[in-house]
């Protein structure tokens, strides 16, 4: 069995609640931070857990944070990105609806280094039943003496609320979000200014992402240089990983970033292998916005080594023959998928969440999306594949906001490694129609030249 | 107009935020008046949002049209809101797209002659690993079948008599 910090009590019966909480060591962390550590303390430890932002950037967190600008008499906030919206990622779902309260002591002790008297929690609107269960959790912990004015006589006082989206992915994007807060349309801020500086109510605001949040008790509990003993090099700790798509068991699952992918995908205490007994054809791990790896350049990198659960494995190769490990949600495709369908139901996606800002992002996602159907549907022509590359190449880095990079990378990792499944449909109209194109040489054994970098 | 009870809790959210940022209560206000109006957000009900937080009505408007949880029409009684992005297509869900849409009669998009059911299809809600999947008023129904779906219906049909 692989460690576990975040899920080590998951197993607890009625560990949602605070006394169980409480009973199984539950906010001691706090209760160390707040009585035996100065903020800057708190601050160490992070920075020296390696701990870096689960939202799908992978930015240091300790470095985050001491960007905070402090002037005189203004007030700092802590934002908590919950709202976890990309296609894949499900895993902060299972933090708030079954450890609600190991996330609270880890806003605590987040705001009380931040220096921040007000928390929101953002959490996308269609998870209705959950704001029940985290202002329950909320009211206990205040009851208990957690939350409220001066926290267990330390002097500091603290606030949680609860804000519901209502149904716009570009309100994870952390200006977006702020924008949203401020009871506005999801629109993202050109930055520079950034939150830290000036950020919700134009206050030095820090927006983290709920898993990273939450990992802060475990590092305050085992302490920072601990933690970095957990995983591989640059990847300290565990990470949540939410699996879905044609396997075994789809889940949410903690992993310590020091297992192969091979690992996660087969063994039984993780996905348990590719479901009704299929081979696997792809896999995009880490969220709808990554690249698709076909399964040879997914289980070992373009040098033949084996590709670990890390942000350095799954990211080796660059875009050329690699991913990266993103928010953590791990999309499997067997045999049987389409991967020009699958495209489709991405670039969709994208298209129907841009808020429109740019022209690039506004127009190309469903100018993408019309091509994609248009080969789909077996009326594509061969100059559409081209079409589909220049448009995506369009896109990219020409955005105020990464949502553009996030929808043209799925076109432009499927066109990359599946060029021949795209031609294919183009070729076979009517075929397409009716099977798909099958595994090809996806599944070969893995002798695999690096191809060009595109 | 909301309840005495109703407008203590917009009170209760205004008090979440700082003097004079009470057009930071816009979206729970809304979801709050989407509920207690019939499911959707009418002109009237927007215009008296407006007013309860003291913000111009076009700055309702602008932002109920942003979010794709906010309906500017009447919906029926019970809204299929059915996954089709990527993750839940592998499981499946163009079935059961199409399940329904012969059960009900309905294409997406539609509703039901008797005003109890509305399908729609929305993209990824969370709910990846637990798919094929629908949101139903506030709650994810998850592992979809046909015979869940039957189950589903008849349940809707139950609550309406
Ligand atoms: C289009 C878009 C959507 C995003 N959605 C989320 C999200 O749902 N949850 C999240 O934590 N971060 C999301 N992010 C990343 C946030 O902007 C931000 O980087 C993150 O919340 C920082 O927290 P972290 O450092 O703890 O990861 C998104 C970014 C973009 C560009
Ligand atoms: S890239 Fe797209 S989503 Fe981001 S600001 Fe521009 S239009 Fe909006
Ligand atoms: S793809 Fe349907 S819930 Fe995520």
């Amino acid at each position: 069995m692989g460690r576990k910090l975040l899920f080590d009590k998951a197993h607890i019966e009625n560990i949602r609640y605070y006394d169980v909480y409480r009973a199984n060591g539950g906010y001691d962390s706090a209760e160390k931070a707040l009585k035996s550590m100065t903020p800057e303390l708190v601050l160490e430890e992070v920075k020296k857990s390696g701990l870096r932002g689960r939202g799908g950037a992978g930015f240091p967190t300790g470095l985050k944070w001491s960007f905070i600008a402090k002037p005189e008499g203004v007030p700092r906030y802590l934002v908590c990105n919950a709202d976890e919206s990309e296609p894949g990622t499900f895993k902060d779902r299972y933090l708030m609806e079954f450890l609600p309260h190991l996330l609270i002591e880890g806003l605590l002790i987040s705001s009380y280094t931040l220096g921040a008297n007000s928390c929101y929690i953002y959490i996308r609107g269609e998870y209705a039943w959950i704001p029940d269960i985290l202002e329950e959790a909320i009211a206990d912990a205040k009851k208990n003496g957690w939350l409220g004015k001066n926290i267990q006589g330390s002097g500091f006082d603290l606030e949680i609320y609860v804000q519901r989206g209502a149904g716009a992915y570009i309100c994870g994007e952390e200006t977006a979000l702020i924008e949203s807060l401020e009871g506005k349309r999801g629109n993202p801020r050109i930055k520079p200014p950034f939150p830290a500086v000036k950020g919700l109510w134009d206050c030095p605001t820090v927006v983290n992402n709920v898993e990273t949040l939450a990992t802060v008790v475990p590092i305050l509990r085992i302490g920072g240089e601990e933690y970095a003993k957990y995983g591989i090099g640059k990847s300290t700790g565990t990470k949540l990983i939410s699996a879905c798509g044609n396997i075994n068991k789809p889940g949410v699952y903690e992993i310590e970033m020091n297992i192969s992918v091979e690992e996660f995908i087969y063994s039984e205490e993780y996905c348990g292998g590719i479901a009704n007994g299929k081979r696997l054809k792809a896999c995009i791990p880490g969220g709808s916005s990554v690249p698709i790896l076909p399964a040879n350049l997914l289980l070992k990198t373009a040098k033949g080594e084996p590709r670990m659960m890390t942000y350095e494995s799954l990211s080796d190769g660059g875009f050329a023959t690699g991913t990266m490990l993103g928010s953590g949600g791990f999309i499997v495709l067997d045999e049987d998928q389409c991967i020009v369908k699958n495209t489709l139901t991405f670039a969709r996606f994208y298209h129907h969440e841009s808020c429109g800002q740019c022209s690039p992002c506004r127009e190309g996602t469903g100018w993408m999306e019309r091509v994609l159907k248009n080969i789909e549907k077996g009326k594509g022509k061969m100059s559409d594949i081209d079409l589909l590359w220049d448009i995506q190449r369009k896109i990219e880095g020409n955005t105020i906001c990464p949502l553009g990079d996030a929808a043209a990378w799925p076109v432009a990792a499927a066109i990359r490694h599946f060029r021949d499944e795209f031609e294919w449909h183009v070729l076979n109209p009517e075929e397409s129609q009716v099977r798909n194109f099958g595994l090809a040489h996806y599944a070969d054994p893995l002798e695999i030249a690096a191809p060009a970098a595109v | 107009m909301f309840s005495e009870e109703k407008l203590n809790k917009v009170k209760e959210i205004i008090a979440r935020y700082p003097q004079g940022k009470q057009k930071s209560a816009l979206l729970p206000v809304l979801h709050l008046a989407q509920e207690e109006f019939g499911g959707w957000l009418s002109a009237e009900t927007m215009d008296y949002v407006a007013s309860l937080l003291q913000i111009t009505p076009i700055e309702v408007y602008e932002v109920a049209t942003f979010y794709s949880m906010f309906n500017m029409k009447p919906v029926g009684k019970h809204v299929f809101e059915v996954c089709h992005t990527g993750p839940c297509m592998l499981r499946g869900s163009d079935n059961i797209i199409d399940y329904i849409k012969k059960k009900l009669n309905i294409g997406v998009g539609e509703t039901t002659q008797d005003g109890l059911f509305t399908l729609k299809t929305v993209e990824c809600l969370g709910a990846c690993g637990y798919a094929p999947m629908m949101q139903l008023g506030k709650h994810f129904r998850e592992h979809l079948t046909p015979e869940k779906v039957d189950e589903i219906i008849n349940e809707c049909r139950a609550k309406a008599n």
